[in-house]
């Protein structure tokens, strides 16, 4: 963890009383255990991401559960499957109307590499069209992976200091 | 009636537009003509009860004459038995005879035939492509299409581009000998 983005302590103890933060920890807090997924099962990788959502697995543990199937609500799109080109537009233009913050997850071998279809049909990664913040490998990956894989979305999203950047953009603007 | 009995009517019926009978472990293929292929699947419906149209496929044999071949199977739910009737189609007509007013559902199989391999059905009701994007320049399963596929762009609806293949497609030896000569390896790219 950078040392400019302290982890944010939550004492309910002292409920009621102040808390000293960083403006960035507290957000980042917030967005990283609030994670709404939009789940963009294209193939065999859907089953195994429905796997994660069902009871044995449990992804409400991490605060992940809520799939939504609005692009408007959600913030982290898992394409778990095969992307073929005539489907590699319409997940373009889904993640496009996705609200700001937004993270992708490719999940499985044919969303990161396009797999073992080396094909004309096939979209060899989704990372061509999409910035991709995790890549989960398997065919299918164990919804064990695809947890993981969320974790580290939520380490990654920790790291992020929007709002100084959002304040350095600011006055470089107003200088 | 079974598939022999059934054969054997077709072959005394249309004796002129049969080209060729094979009986293969039971079952029936039967070359017919282009010209009579509509005839002949109209009567094995009627007359025959060939009730299920089970698929109608299309093949390429690159180098022979007639190139293509669609091969329609079918079965009658009625009786229980199974004929495949194939019919070729030449390089310059790729052209066959839609059974769509038969069975409808010769309607996305055809669609299909027309997608992969670019051949049209004559009398079908929505002849446009079914897998493949309107529009994509290819017929994908002729052998002279590259497996690793071809670059095309058509801006906001979909785009392709060749795939890395490697130093593949690795394909399987078919034969009876140690495993690694059968396992998949790579052989001399046809393009
Ligand atoms: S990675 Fe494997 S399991 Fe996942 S979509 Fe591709 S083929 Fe299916």
């Amino acid at each position: 963890m950078p040392k400019n983005t302290a982890p944010v302590a939550y004492d309910s103890k002292i409920e009621g009383n102040v808390t000293f933060t960083k403006l960035d920890a507290a957000i980042n807090w917030m967005r990283s255990n609030s994670l709404w997924p939009m789940p963009m099962g294209l193939a065999c990788c859907g089953i195994e991401l429905m796997a994660t959502g069902a009871s044995r697995f449990d992804i409400s543990r991490f605060g992940m559960e809520v799939m939504r199937f609005s692009p408007r609500q959600s913030d982290v799109m898992i394409v778990a499957g095969t992307v073929t080109y005539k489907m590699a537009l319409a997940v373009k233009r889904i993640y496009d109307q996705m609200a700001e913050p937004k993270w992708v997850i490719a999940m499985g071998a044919c969303a990161s590499s396009g797999g073992m279809y080396r094909s004309y049909a096939v979209l060899q990664g989704i990372d061509q069209l999409l910035p991709v913040d995790v890549y989960i490998s398997g065919c299918p990956p164990r919804p064990e992976a695809l947890l993981e894989g969320l974790m580290k979305l939520q380490k990654k999203i920790e790291t992020e200091q929007s709002f100084v950047e959002q304040k350095k953009a600011l006055l470089s603007e107003l200088s | 009636m079974n598939s022999n009995e059934a054969a054997d009517t077709l072959g005394v019926k249309f004796e002129h537009s049969i080209i060729s009978t094979v009986n293969f472990r039971n079952e029936i293929s039967i070359e017919i003509k282009l010209e009579q292929s509509f005839e002949i699947l109209s009567y094995c419906k009627e007359k025959l009860d060939f009730d299920y149209l089970v698929d109608i496929t299309a093949v390429d044999n690159l180098g022979n004459e007639p190139r293509y071949e669609v091969v329609y199977e079918i079965y009658s739910y009625q009786h229980g038995y199974h004929l495949r009737l194939k019919t070729g189609v030449t390089e310059s007509e790729r052209e066959a005879i839609s059974v769509v007013d038969l069975w409808p559902t010769a309607n996305w199989h055809e669609r299909e035939a027309y997608d992969m391999l670019g051949i049209t059905f004559k009398g079908h009701p929505d002849m446009r492509r079914i897998l493949m994007w309107e529009g994509y320049p290819y017929y994908p399963l002729r052998k002279d299409f590259p497996l690793a596929g071809k670059t095309s762009e058509m801006p906001d609806v979909a785009f392709s581009e060749p795939v890395p293949l490697n130093g593949g497609p690795f394909v399987t030896s078919p034969c009876s000998a140690s495993t690694d000569k059968r396992e998949p390896r790579s052989r001399e790219f046809i393009s």
